[in-house]
């Protein structure tokens, strides 16, 4: 049933990207294959988040650069957006939040698959009404997920979005999202070695200036990986040894 | 309730410095009364000063209430108009480079004695810090939650109204906050230029006549509107947007 799937896409550069007459990303093809999720890995300012913000339709594609997917209908609209802020609006509370984008479409919320949404990602329901500088900062980093899970698109962006949260949180959190996202096609730009080897069913490294993805082979078995597995620990040292001769 | 305590011993000990003073010095009380006869004014001349103090307060509550709602207007055409910027900016500018002491004989020559001038004086003093304050507002919202707005599908019109209006609210309130402590100043001005009623016109027809202590009694009636107007604008701001950064609302003393 190939409908079921969920297609991949596809960022097509062939000229590269230049901000202020400065070239950051150079030429070449993304490809974000369906259903499973893809790891942008790089070192700060390597353009990682440029990457995701011209999927996301944040940026202007530049000359003769194209965005495809699979089944041939446009990316916007149909992609939920997750960064490294929780980017909760501080005047509503959590389930105002969760439901931020009917809200902003004017559409009538579903307040019951928000509530569920919620209980989801672990809040109680009496944190369901408090807003977001009254819940932590793992908390709200788990409305974040739950607002992007309320959106319910075939397409999610994230953007480093655990990287605000302590360590224990993060490996929650990560397994949580690997969980609820699954079965969805996942863009996830990050710095964190370990977080790209847990999750990712393919691995970018982006390195060079102006930056290139290659390719590095994650470890076996489904996302979350354990992060306990000696393979998984063995590839995070080769990984860091292909991020550091890429700030090199 | 200690904050409350801790002004009226200042303002007691102010008193009595005060009064201490004029005994000290004999100076005579048409230069400066003594708070005694100060207080004496206030009981004699009750019904007068509360007569002239519900015509400037009037004018100053009419005059923040057309001050705020044309500089929410300003600030509003200012974000989502960016062509207009140009032409409006310098429009807000002006309005508060001509200083409103010096228009105020005009505005009493075309609106007139009554309290339509000073509501305009007023108005033009609360206009500046309202309209520049949400403005500041308005263009500082967080540019993530307008990318996050963007990628959801909100319209250009739900992004100004449900994300950036909102998110300058607190910078709108520190506007108000201004605008409620400067407010009493243009009513008071336009009533000083020429005006047959209020507390400014009161002050100068006492002033005329040396009685000073009328003068003084005048005045704390003033203070008193000032203040209350102040505190219970605060306190209002407070209620309606809970979620402002406010280093004040820690250090509240909790009840």
């Amino acid at each position: 049933m190939p409908s079921l799937v969920t297609p991949g896409f596809r960022l097509h550069l062939p000229e590269g990207l230049s901000l202020g007459g400065r070239p950051v990303l150079g030429p070449m093809t993304l490809d974000v294959p369906g259903g499973t999720t893809t790891v942008l890995l790089g070192p700060s300012g390597s353009g990682k988040s440029t990457l995701l913000r011209l999927a996301a339709g944040l940026l202007a594609l530049p000359p003769g650069g194209r965005l495809a997917t699979e089944d041939g209908a446009k990316l916007a609209g149909r992609i939920a957006y997750m960064a490294q802020q929780d980017l909760l609006a501080p005047w509503a509370d959590a389930l105002r939040n969760v439901t931020f984008g009917a809200h902003l479409r004017g559409t009538p919320p579903d307040l019951g698959r928000a509530r569920a949404l919620l209980a989801q990602v672990g809040l109680a329901p009496t944190d369901a009404a408090k807003r977001p500088a009254e819940l932590s900062g793992g908390m709200r980093q788990r409305v974040a997920l739950a607002r992007t899970l309320m959106e319910d698109r075939p397409f999610v962006l994230m953007d480093e979005p655990f990287s605000a949260v302590d360590a224990p949180t993060r490996h929650r959190l990560q397994s949580l999202s690997a969980r609820l996202l699954a079965g969805r096609t996942v863009l996830l730009v990050t710095h964190d070695p370990m977080e790209a080897l847990r999750l990712a069913g393919r691995i970018y490294v982006l390195s060079g200036s102006p930056a290139a993805p290659a390719a590095f082979a994650p470890p076996g078995g489904d996302p979350p990986r354990p992060a306990a597995d000696p393979a998984l620990l063995a590839a995070q040292a080769a990984l860091l040894e292909r991020l550091a001769e890429a700030v090199a | 309730m200690a904050n409350l305590l801790r002004a009226l011993v200042a303002a007691a000990g102010l008193l009595l410095l005060w009064q201490g003073f004029v005994w000290w010095s004999e100076v005579p009380p048409f230069l400066l009364p003594s708070p005694a006869r100060v207080a004496l004014a206030l009981v004699d001349r009750w019904d007068s000063l509360l007569h002239h103090a519900l015509i400037t307060a009037s004018e100053i509550l009419l005059g923040l209430a057309l001050g705020t709602a044309l500089g929410c207007l300003m600030a509003l055409a200012l974000a989502a108009w960016p062509a207009g910027r140009r032409w409006l900016l310098p429009l807000l500018l002006m309005s508060q480079a001509i200083p409103v002491f010096a228009i105020a004989p005009l505005l009493t020559l075309w609106l007139g004695f009554g309290i339509g001038s000073k509501v305009a004086m007023a108005t033009l003093i609360i206009f500046f810090p309202v309209a520049t304050a949400f403005y500041d507002g308005l263009r500082r919202t967080e540019p993530g939650l307008l990318d996050l707005g963007a990628t959801m599908g909100a319209s250009r019109a739900a992004l100004l109204w449900r994300v950036r209006v909102p998110a300058a609210l607190p910078g709108l309130a520190s506007g108000l906050r201004v605008a409620a402590a400067v407010a009493p100043i243009g009513a008071v001005v336009g009533e000083w230029v020429g005006a047959s009623a209020g507390l400014g016109y009161l002050m100068l027809h006492a002033n005329g006549r040396s009685q000073t202590d009328v003068m003084f009694a005048a005045l704390f009636v003033l203070m008193l509107m000032a203040l209350a107007l102040w505190f219970a604008t605060d306190r209002l701001l407070r209620r309606a947007i809970p979620w402002q950064p406010d280093s004040l609302l820690d250090e509240k003393v909790t009840p």
